[in-house]
């Protein structure tokens, strides 16, 4: 008899791939995930047409702010929303009463994140591609950064998402609470409207929160360089951007583990 | 022999309320224990604190020579011999009951056999059907599928049987008979006495915080002692008597009525009657 408890990376692993097949078999879970943004992006693709720069269509913009939205989405949304109605299931006590190392949730919830995330990004950039203009970037150099943003992101939106879980008291408020958070983000932050055009106290209270970082940061990926002069700044602010999130990772990571709830009292 | 769980003066207030209050108990290796108790008698907030769900105020607690209570000491080589099946859960609804069990399996390091523990809850034909699928009492099997799983010594069961009709009832009876058989310490709490009565050794009854009493189900509150009540019928009138020597009445009684008594019966409290004297006794 082995008394050897099996490894916290193997049952995270395992537990990622639980995560993906509940994901997958509960249609609300991809429609509200995966569709929702691409929707967005038809709709508001094919209203608004217009140049707003030279070689810049709206919907380029657009879809600049929709693949920064995404890491909201899969990240802090789908966490914030889904830990709740675990909890509210009685799934987290369950884990609890379990030699279940409670990293390995976690590490369950990352990989569920970063493949829902993946795949979000990868059909908004083909739908983006296919349909609105959107150049890929030619240079490693824009790569690098993108998937720079891409695990920042992520990372910063999933722990923020986890810290937030334990904010609504129930998986009913959690939806309530949760969607119109981030969508009044995503107004504030540039992805629905030109950020510059937005009046200053919303670009202030924008610049708090990481999507408004994310968004520029996708924007200094996919739009020309010369795109760079029509910032509030007048230049990307690269350096600020990964140095505003990485305070908010730095925040919500202590947030997240003094805060969370494995129960519901 | 060292109990399995061993308790000494437990307290829990929340505030002002003392849920639990100076409570001592325990429970020994390969015993089905019972407690009973109405709602609000502290008896979640007992097994919480032994599942090492929640901390004690005071008290001196050892549950398989650990004390749960103290925040860290319920580590993860103590859960592994430990199984939990709380009230009324609802996830896990999207996986098959076989894919909920191999993955809860993975949990443990010396975890049963899938396929016998789908076969000792009885869920072999809903072996590959999603757990939303299910009626309410196959989920509850599932759940008790999943707290065998890792073969725990010491199992927590908390309110196994609400809402089960009778059938399902005596078939889950049948289960944890047989897990008591493979020598799996039970902890039970319970709302039903027939339950109590077909599976306890020994039950407490519980309330407002205090243990009654502690005894066998046929033992509760003297209850093997207690005066029998005899019924029948004579010349058309409901009679009854009670007396500590029904036997002896009963002769007598025929002598005088002449052979058969009409609608006679014999009754002696039930366990159910035990209980609800109890805790009606302890109403302010």
């Amino acid at each position: 008899m082995s008394n050897q408890l099996p490894g916290a990376v193997a049952i995270g692993i395992k537990r990622g791939g639980l995560e993906l097949k509940q994901f997958f078999r509960q249609r609300e879970s991809v429609v509200f995930t995966l569709l929702f943004p691409l929707i967005l992006l038809a709709i508001f693709g094919s209203v608004f047409s217009n140049t707003i720069a030279p070689n810049v269509t709206f919907s380029q913009y657009f879809v600049a702010g929709m693949i920064a939205s995404a890491l909201v989405n899969t990240g802090f949304q789908q966490i914030a929303i889904f830990i709740p109605i675990e909890r509210d299931l009685g799934a987290l006590k369950r884990l609890r009463g379990t030699p279940m190392p409670a990293t390995s949730y976690f590490i369950g919830k990352a990989i569920l994140v970063t493949v829902s995330m993946l795949l979000q990004v990868v059909l908004l950039l083909a739908a983006g591609v296919a349909f609105f203009g959107v150049n890929l970037p030619t240079q490693s150099q824009k790569w690098l950064l993108f998937i720079a943003l891409l695990v920042m992101g992520s990372l910063v939106s999933t722990i923020l998402g986890v810290a937030f879980s334990s904010v609504p008291k129930n998986a009913r408020g959690a939806s309530a609470i949760v969607s119109p958070v981030v969508i009044v983000l995503q107004f504030f932050s540039g992805v629905f409207f030109i950020f510059t055009d937005l009046p200053k106290w919303m670009q202030q209270v924008a610049a708090i929160f990481p999507l408004k970082w994310l968004t520029q940061g996708m924007r200094s990926v996919f739009l020309p360089e010369n795109f760079a002069t029509r910032e509030i700044v007048g230049n990307w602010e690269t350096g600020r951007t990964f140095a505003i999130i990485g305070i908010w990772l730095i925040v919500g990571t202590i947030l997240a583990i003094r805060t969370f709830k494995w129960d519901r009292e | 022999m060292q109990p399995i769980i061993e308790i000494k003066g437990l307290r829990k207030s929340y505030g002002a309320l003392a849920v639990v209050k100076d409570l001592s108990l325990d429970i020994h290796a390969g015993e089905i224990f019972a407690i009973l108790g109405p709602n609000g008698a502290g008896k979640t907030t007992t097994v919480e604190i032994l599942e090492g769900f929640r901390n004690a105020d005071s008290g001196e607690i050892s549950v398989l020579g650990i004390n749960p209570a103290i925040k860290g000491k319920a580590g993860l080589a103590w859960r592994n011999r430990i199984g939990i099946v709380l009230q009324s859960t609802q996830d896990t609804a999207e996986l098959t009951v076989r894919e909920a069990l191999t993955h809860f399996a993975s949990y443990y390091s010396n975890p049963r056999d899938v396929n016998d523990v789908i076969a000792l809850v009885g869920l072999s034909e809903k072996a590959d059907d999603r757990a939303r699928t299910l009626s309410g009492g196959q989920r509850r099997r599932l759940d008790v599928g999943l707290g065998i799983i890792g073969r725990p010594e010491l199992l927590f069961l908390d309110e196994p049987t609400t809402g089960f009709d009778p059938e399902a009832r005596r078939a889950f009876w049948v289960l944890i008979k047989q897990l008591k058989t493979e020598g799996t310490t039970i902890l039970l709490t319970t709302h039903y006495l027939d339950e109590a009565e077909a599976l306890a050794d020994r039950v407490a009854v519980m309330n407002h915080g205090e243990i009654l009493e502690v005894s066998t189900p046929a033992l509760l509150g003297g209850r093997s002692q207690a005066k029998a009540t005899v019924s029948w019928s004579e010349g058309g009138v409901a009679k009854s008597e009670r007396t500590d020597t029904p036997t002896d009445f009963v002769k007598s009684l025929s002598n005088r009525l002449g052979g058969e008594i009409p609608e006679l019966s014999i009754h002696r409290p039930s366990l159910e009657d035990i209980y609800l004297s109890m805790i009606g006794a302890t109403h302010e």
